[in-house]
C-alpha cells in the first residue's frame, strides 16, 4: 500500500504539467483533467484510509522511501514520505475538499478565457499541500510549504491585470517569507542540535536537548506558522488575498493551506511539550489573533474580508489549542476539519451570491437574497449555525473543546485564554449573524453594478456589466452540489468526530493525549458558551435585523473605523517597512554610486590615476579607450615578460 | 599517452574561435552555426569529462604534465577535481545558450557599414572566452592559470565595448561612451586585481621555488616548505584580492552593473555565469589549497564582506530602475553567498557553495536571456517602460517567472538547495552569521516580485501592446535551461556524488572538521529507510 503514497501527490502534479505545458489545445478539456486528477488524488486517499483501519492503532504508519534529495555530509534529506493519522486526515481533507472545489470551479470559472491555466494551478496548489503533510522531513515539508505559497501567489493574482490583484499576491508571498525565515532557521537548529531535521529522529530525541535550544526552534516554528496562517503578528496578507476567485478563497485561504501552521505546531508537538516558553508564546498568539480577526470581521461590508476575518479567528482557536500541548492538539485538528468544511461552504456561498449579483462583494448591497438563492440561503445558513457554535452542529463541538481546554491549562493563565475563546464565540455570533443578516434578510438595497475598479475584490468579470442592475438567481448544480456537500459535513462531521471520542481516539497515537485539569466544569463552559453566543446574536439582530440598513457605510466609531483598516496593522507597515525601505534602498543607491564607487575609484587613483583616466574615458572616443587598450595590453605583456626575468 | 582530454576540451573552443574569425564577411549565417557547432562540440567533451571522472578516485584526475618553461619551474599541468568538473560542465553547458540567444545580437546595422566583421568576431570572442575560462578550471599550475586568469579579460574587454546593448535610452553617442565607460571599467578593474596577484605569484615562487598547485600543497601539509606568517598573508591577500574583483566581493562590485547593463544580455550572462566564477572558483582552489592558514586567518573580515555583500547588494536590487542592473545586484547579493560558504569552511558550506556556481550560472542565464529578450522588443530597459506583458506575451511572462522564482531560490529548483546547504553550513560554525544570511532570502524575494509585478502585470501598456510573444529560438534557449533548474532542484545527487569528495579534499588542506551536533541521535534517518 505504501508505494500509493507517492501517486497522492503524483496524480495532480501530473495535471498541473500537462495543463500548463499543454497551451491552448488543451481548452476545451482541461478543468476535466484536473477535475479527474484531483478526484484520482482523493480516491487514492480514501483507499489508504481503508486500508489504514484495517490495522492497530499501533502499525498504522506508513513510509515511502523514493530517493535521497539532498546528501552532503551528515546533512542528509530525503524524498520520503510518512503516512500516519495525522497526515492521513489531511489527506482527505485536502484532496477531498480540493475535488469538490475543482467541481465548484468549472461553472464559476466557466467564462473565463484562462480556466486551464486556472486548473493548472489549483492542480498544483493539492499537489504541494498533500507534499507539505506527507512528508517525512522538515526540508521536504519546507518544500511543500514554498509550493503552497507559490500555487497560493499564482492564485491570488491570477487575475493580474488588476494591479490590487498583482499586490496582493506579491504581499502574501513576502509576508510568507518572513515566516519562511523562521522555518529555515528552524531546520538549522535541528541540524546543529540533532545532526538531523528528519521527524522520527529529532522527535523521538527531542527531550534531549536543552530548553533553550527547545525554545529557540519552537519559537521560529511559530513564526513559520504566523506567516503562513496569517496569525499576529503575519497576518496582514490574508484580507488582500481575497482578491483571488473565490474558489481559492474557499480552498486555500480557508480550508486548508492556512491551516499548515496548525500542522506544523501539531506535527513538532514533541519540541513544543519540552519548551513551555514557546507554548505559552504559541497560546498568546493564537489568543490575539481570535479576537484581532473576530474584530476586524465585525467591520467589513466586504463579504469576502468579513469571512477573511473569521478564518483569522477560526485559526487562532486552532493556533490556541496546539500551543496548550497534549491537552489540545486534538483539538485544534478536529476544528481544522470542522472549519475546513463550514469555512468552505461559507466561501462558496459568497461566491454564489456574487455570482448572482453582478460580483458585487458589498454586503451593504445584498438584502432579502433568500428568496431569490434558496439552496444558496440554505447551505450558507447551515454553515452560519456550524461556525458559530449552535449545538449538535460541526462548530459546536470542536469550539467548545477548545474553550474548554483553555480554561484547562489552570492558573491565571487559563482562566485569561479562556475568557479570550469565550468572548471570540461572542464576537463570532455577533460577525456571523451580521453577514446573515445583511445578506440573506432585510430589504433589497442592490445597487446597478459598480466600476470594477471601485469594489476592491471584485471578480473581474465585472468590468463588462458597469451600471446593470443585478437578477439575481441561484447559480448551476456544478456550484450548488459541492455546496451541499459541505453543508452536510457542516452539520454533521462535528458530532461523528466528537460523540464517543472517536476523533480522539483516532488521532491520540500520533498527538499524544491529556485531559488537564479544567477548574470548571464541561457542563459550565457549555452553558457560558450558549449565553455569550445568544448576546452575540441578540446584539447583531438588534442593530442589523431590527433596523433597516444604510447603502453607504455609517462613519462609524473609533473602532469600528480601525477595525475596517485592520486595526491600523497595514498603516503601520505602510509607513514604517515600505516608506522606510524605499528611502534606505534610495540612499543606498546613491551611496553606491557616489561614495563607494567614487572611494575605490579614488583609492586606486591616489596608486596609480585610474579614476582620472577613467572620468577622461567617459567622453567615449574610441581613440582614447584603444589606447587604454593597448595600454592594458602592454601591461599584460611587460607581466609575462618580467616573468622570464625573475 | 593518453588522450589529453582537458587540453583538447579547452582548445576546441579555442579552435573555433579562429575559425569562426575566418568566415567570410558576407557568410554571418555559416559563422553562426560554426560557432554553435563548436560550442556543442565543447559540451558533448566536457560531458565526457565528467564521465570519466571517478568521484571516489584520486584527487585530480585526467592529468597532463608537461615542461614548459622549465628555467622558472613552470610546467603545462591540468587536472580536474570534483569542483572543476562541474564547472566545466556549467561553462560548456551554457555557451550554446549564450550563442543561442545572441544569434541576432551581433548582425550590422544598415546604417553602419563597419569594414570589419562583428558577427563573425562576436562570436569567435565568446569562443575564445570558453577556452580561457576552460582551462582556468582545469590548470593545477599557478602561472598557467595566472596567465589565462588575465588574458580572458581582453577578449571580454572587447565583447563588453564592442557590443553593447541596443536598447539604450540615451542618443547613439551617449551610449557609446557609457558602454566604453564600463568596458574600462571592468578591465581597470580587473587589471589591477590581476598585477596584485602577479606581485604574490611571483612571491610565491620566491617563497616555494616552483608554481606546482600540488606540489605546493602537498609540501605545506606534510611541513616539508615552511612560510613565516606575514608572507603567507600577504600572498594569501595577493590572490584573494584579484578574485574578490572578479567575484566580486563588496566593495569591489561597482564594475558588474556598469558591465552587465551596458553589455547585451548574453554578454551579461557570460560575465556573471561564467568568468565570474573563475574568481569563486579560483578562492576554493588556491586561496585555500596554497595558504591554509592565512585563509582561516582572514576568515572573520570575508566572511563580513560576504554578508554585506549579501544584503547590500540585495538592497541594491531593490532600487534599481534598469532591468539589467537589477540582476547585475542580485548576482552580487548571490556570490556573497557563495563566498560565505567558501569561508564558513563545512562540508555543507563548501558543496553548498560549488553548487551555487552552478546553479546561480543557470538560473541567471535563464532570467537575463528572458529578459533581454524582453528589452530587445521594446527597446527599453527601464522596468518603469513596461507594464501588462503577462496579458499579451504569456509564454515569455511565464518563463520569465519561473526565473525569478529561481532567482528568488524556491525550493524545487534548483537554487534552494544550493542556497539552504550554504545557510546551513555557515549556520553550523557561525550561527549568528547564518541567521543574519537569511534576510536575503526576503530581499530576493522583494526585487524578483517587484520587477516580475512592474513589468508583467497590471493594465497593458500602449507600446507593449503588440510584443510578440516567444519565438521559438528563444523558447529552445530557455526550455532547457529551466528543465535543467527543475532537475537540479529535485535531483541534485547528479552533482553532489562529485563534489562533495572534492570538498572533503578541501576541508582537509585547512584541516577542518564538521562540527558535531549537540545530541548524538542513534539511528539515523531510523524510520524513514524501512
Amino acid at each position: 500500500m505504501e508505494n500509493l503514497i507517492a501517486l497522492l501527490v503524483g496524480a495532480p502534479l501530473l495535471g498541473a504539467a500537462v495543463l500548463l505545458c499543454g497551451g491552448r489545445r488543451l481548452d476545451k478539456a482541461g478543468h476535466w483533467l484536473g477535475t479527474l486528477l484531483a478526484a484520482v488524488s482523493f480516491g487514492i486517499g480514501v483507499a489508504l484510509f481503508a486500508d489504514m483501519l484495517g490495522r492497530g492503532a499501533e502499525d498504522r504508519t506508513l513510509y515511502q522511501h523514493l530517493f535521497s534529495w539532498v546528501s552532503v555530509g551528515s546533512f542528509q534529506a530525503d524524498f520520503a514520505f510518512r503516512l500516519d493519522q495525522l497526515s492521513m486526515t489531511f489527506v482527505l481533507l485536502i484532496s477531498g475538499v480540493g475535488t469538490l472545489i475543482h467541481v465548484y470551479s468549472i461553472g464559476y470559472m466557466e467564462h473565463d478565457e484562462r480556466r486551464r491555466r486556472f486548473f493548472g494551478y489549483l492542480n498544483l496548489f493539492v499537489a504541494a499541500m498533500l507534499l507539505l503533510v506527507l512528508a517525512d522531513n522538515y526540508l521536504l515539508l519546507y518544500f511543500g510549504w514554498e509550493g503552497v505559497g507559490l500555487a497560493s501567489y499564482l492564485l491570488i493574482g491570477f487575475w493580474q491585470h488588476k494591479p490590487s490583484a498583482a499586490t496582493a499576491a506579491k504581499k502574501a508571498f513576502l509576508v510568507n517569507r518572513v515566516g519562511d525565515i523562521g522555518l529555515s532557521i528552524a531546520i538549522m537548529l535541528m541540524f546543529t542540535t540533532f545532526g538531523t531535521f528528519a521527524f522520527g529522529p529529532v522527535l523521538a530525541n527531542a527531550d534531549k536537548a536543552s530548553e533553550g535550544t527547545l525554545t529557540a526552534i519552537g519559537l521560529m516554528l511559530l513564526l513559520a506558522a504566523c506567516g503562513k496562517s496569517a496569525q499576529v503578528p503575519l497576518q496582514s496578507w490574508l484580507g488582500d488575498a481575497m482578491e483571488g476567485p473565490t474558489p481559492v478563497s474557499a480552498l486555500i485561504h480557508a480550508a486548508t493551506m492556512v491551516t499548515a501552521g496548525v500542522y506544523l505546531i501539531v506535527r513538532s508537538g514533541a519540541i513544543f511539550n519540552a519548551a513551555p516558553d514557546a507554548q505559552l508564546v504559541v497560546t498568546v498568539v493564537g489568543a490575539v489573533t481570535l479576537l484581532f480577526g473576530a474584530i476586524v470581521g465585525c467591520a467589513k461590508d466586504d463579504i469576502k474580508k468579513a469571512l477573511a476575518g473569521s478564518t483569522m479567528s477560526q485559526i487562532g482557536y486552532m493556533v490556541l489549542a496546539a500551543g496548550l500541548g497534549p491537552v489540545g492538539y486534538v483539538f485544534a485538528i478536529m476544528h481544522l476539519v470542522t472549519h475546513g468544511f463550514f469555512k468552505a461552504g461559507l466561501f462558496l456561498g459568497a461566491g454564489s451570491v456574487m455570482h448572482g449579483m453582478n460580483d458585487e462583494v458589498d454586503m451593504r448591497k445584498y438584502g432579502g437574497l433568500r428568496r431569490y438563492m434558496p439552496v444558496t440561503f440554505v447551505t450558507f445558513g447551515l454553515g452560519y449555525l456550524a461556525i458559530i457554535g449552535f449545538p449538535g452542529l460541526s462548530g459546536f463541538f470542536s469550539k467548545d473543546k477548545i474553550i474548554e481546554a483553555a480554561f484547562a491549562k489552570g492558573g491565571t493563565e487559563g482562566w485569561i485564554l479562556g475568557g479570550a475563546a469565550l468572548l471570540g464565540a461572542g464576537i463570532t455570533a455577533f460577525y456571523m449573524t451580521r453577514v446573515m443578516l445583511l445578506t440573506f434578510f432585510g430589504e433589497k438595497r442592490w445597487q446597478p453594478a459598480p466600476d470594477a475598479d471601485q469594489v476592491p475584490s471584485a471578480e473581474p468579470a465585472a468590468e463588462h456589466r458597469a451600471g446593470r442592475m443585478p437578477h439575481p438567481h441561484e447559480s448551476p448544480k456544478s456550484m450548488t452540489i459541492p455546496m451541499i456537500v459541505l453543508a452536510f459535513g457542516s452539520v454533521f462531521a462535528g458530532a461523528f468526530f466528537g460523540l464517543g471520542d472517536r476523533f480522539l481516539n483516532w488521532l491520540e497515537p500520533v498527538t499524544g493525549y491529556e485531559h488537564g485539569n479544567p477548574p470548571v466544569g464541561a457542563l459550565t463552559v457549555t452553558l457560558s458558551t450558549m449565553v455569550v453566543l445568544a448576546v452575540g446574536v441578540a446584539i447583531a439582530w438588534s442593530m442589523y435585523g431590527r433596523k433597516p440598513v444604510p447603502v453607504v457605510a455609517p462613519r462609524g466609531s473609533f473602532l469600528t473605523r480601525a477595525a475596517r483598516r485592520d486595526l491600523f496593522q497595514d498603516d503601520f507597515n505602510h509607513v514604517v517597512l515600505v516608506r522606510g525601505g524605499e528611502h534606505l534602498t534610495r540612499s543606498l543607491v546613491y551611496v553606491d554610486h557616489s561614495l563607494v564607487d567614487g572611494v575605490v575609484n579614488g583609492t586606486a587613483a591616489s596608486v596609480g590615476g585610474l579614476s582620472g583616466r577613467l572620468r577622461k574615458l567617459q567622453n567615449g572616443y574610441a581613440r582614447s579607450y584603444a589606447v587604454s587598450m593597448f595600454g592594458g595590453t602592454v601591461v599584460l605583456i611587460a607581466a609575462t615578460l618580467l616573468m622570464r626575468a625573475v | 599517452m593518453t588522450f589529453p582530454l582537458l587540453t583538447v576540451t579547452a582548445a576546441v573552443p579555442a579552435v573555433g574561435a579562429v575559425l569562426t574569425a575566418a568566415v567570410p564577411a558576407k557568410q554571418r549565417t555559416a559563422a553562426k552555426w560554426l560557432a554553435l557547432l563548436f560550442s556543442l562540440a565543447t559540451l558533448a567533451l566536457a560531458v565526457l569529462v565528467a564521465v570519466r571522472f571517478e568521484p571516489g578516485g584520486a584527487r585530480y584526475q585526467l592529468t597532463e604534465s608537461h615542461a614548459w618553461i622549465a628555467d622558472f619551474g613552470v610546467r603545462y599541468e591540468l587536472g580536474v577535481d570534483g569542483i572543476g568538473v562541474a564547472l566545466i560542465a556549467l561553462t560548456a553547458l551554457l555557451i550554446p545558450f549564450v550563442i543561442g540567444a545572441g544569434w541576432n545580437d551581433a548582425d550590422p546595422l544598415e546604417t553602419n557599414s563597419s569594414r570589419w566583421r562583428p558577427t563573425q568576431g562576436f562570436f569567435a570572442l565568446i569562443l575564445m572566452v570558453e577556452a580561457m575560462v576552460v582551462i582556468s578550471f582545469e590548470a593545477t599550475d599557478v602561472f598557467l592559470f595566472y596567465i589565462f586568469f588575465e588574458a580572458m579579460l581582453i577578449p571580454m574587454y572587447f565583447l563588453i565595448g564592442g557590443f553593447g546593448d541596443r536598447a539604450h535610452a540615451g542618443s547613439d553617442e551617449n551610449a557609446a561612451a557609457q558602454r566604453s565607460y564600463a568596458a574600462v571599467k571592468f578591465l581597470l578593474y580587473n587589471l589591477v586585481g590581476g598585477l596584485i596577484m602577479l606581485a604574490a605569484v611571483i612571491g610565491l615562487y620566491v617563497v616555494a621555488g616552483n608554481f606546482s598547485l600540488q606540489e605546493i600543497a602537498a609540501a605545506r601539509a606534510a611541513g616539508t616548505l615552511d612560510m613565516a606568517t606575514n608572507t603567507e598573508r600577504l600572498l594569501f591577500l595577493g590572490f584573494f584580492f584579484a578574485f574578490a574583483v572578479k567575484a566580486p566581493l563588496w566593495p569591489l562590485h561597482t564594475w558588474l552593473p556598469n558591465a552587465m547593463g551596458e553589455a547585451t544580455a548574453p554578454v551579461a550572462v557570460l560575465i556573471t555565469a561564467v568568468v565570474d566564477k573563475v574568481g569563486t572558483f579560483a578562492m576554493l582552489r588556491f586561496c585555500l589549497g596554497l595558504f591554509p592558514e592565512a585563509s582561516k586567518w582572514a576568515t572573520p573580515v570575508i566572511l563580513v564582506l560576504a554578508l554585506i555583500s549579501i544584503v547590500y547588494g540585495a538592497l541594491l536590487a531593490v532600487g534599481q530602475r534598469d532591468i539589467k542592473r537589477l540582476v547585475a545586484y542580485a548576482s552580487i547579493s548571490h556570490f556573497g553567498f557563495i563566498i560565505l560558504g567558501i569561508f564558513a569552511m563545512t562540508s555543507q558550506g563548501q558543496s553548498g557553495a560549488t553548487l551555487y556556481m552552478v546553479n546561480h550560472g543557470i538560473s541567471t542565464a535563464a532570467l537575463m536571456l528572458v529578459a533581454g529578450f524582453l528589452i530587445s522588443r521594446r527597446g527599453s530597459r527601464l522596468i518603469a517602460d513596461y507594464g501588462g506583458v503577462q496579458k499579451v506575451a504569456p509564454v515569455l511572462a511565464g518563463t520569465f517567472l519561473i526565473g525569478g522564482l529561481a532567482t528568488l531560490s524556491l525550493p524545487g529548483l534548483a537554487p534552494f538547495v544550493s542556497e539552504f546547504l550554504v545557510l546551513v553550513g555557515t549556520f553550523a560554525r557561525y550561527p549568528v552569521l547564518g541567521a543574519i544570511a537569511t534576510i536575503g532570502i526576503v530581499l530576493a524575494a522583494l526585487y524578483t516580485l517587484v520587477l516580475y509585478q512592474r513589468t508583467m502585470t497590471g493594465p497593458v501598456k500602449e507600446e507593449v501592446r503588440t510584443l510578440p510573444d516567444l519565438r521559438p529560438r528563444e523558447l529552445l534557449v530557455v526550455a532547457p535551461l529551466i528543465a535543467l533548474l527543475i532537475g537540479l532542484g529535485v535531483y541534485p545527487k547528479v552533482l553532489t556524488d562529485i563534489v562533495n569528495p572534492a570538498v572533503q579534499h578541501t576541508l582537509s588542506d585547512v584541516k577542518k572538521t564538521d562540527p558535531k551536533p549537540e545530541v548524538a541521535v542513534e539511528a539515523k534517518n531510523g524510520e524513514a529507510v524501512k
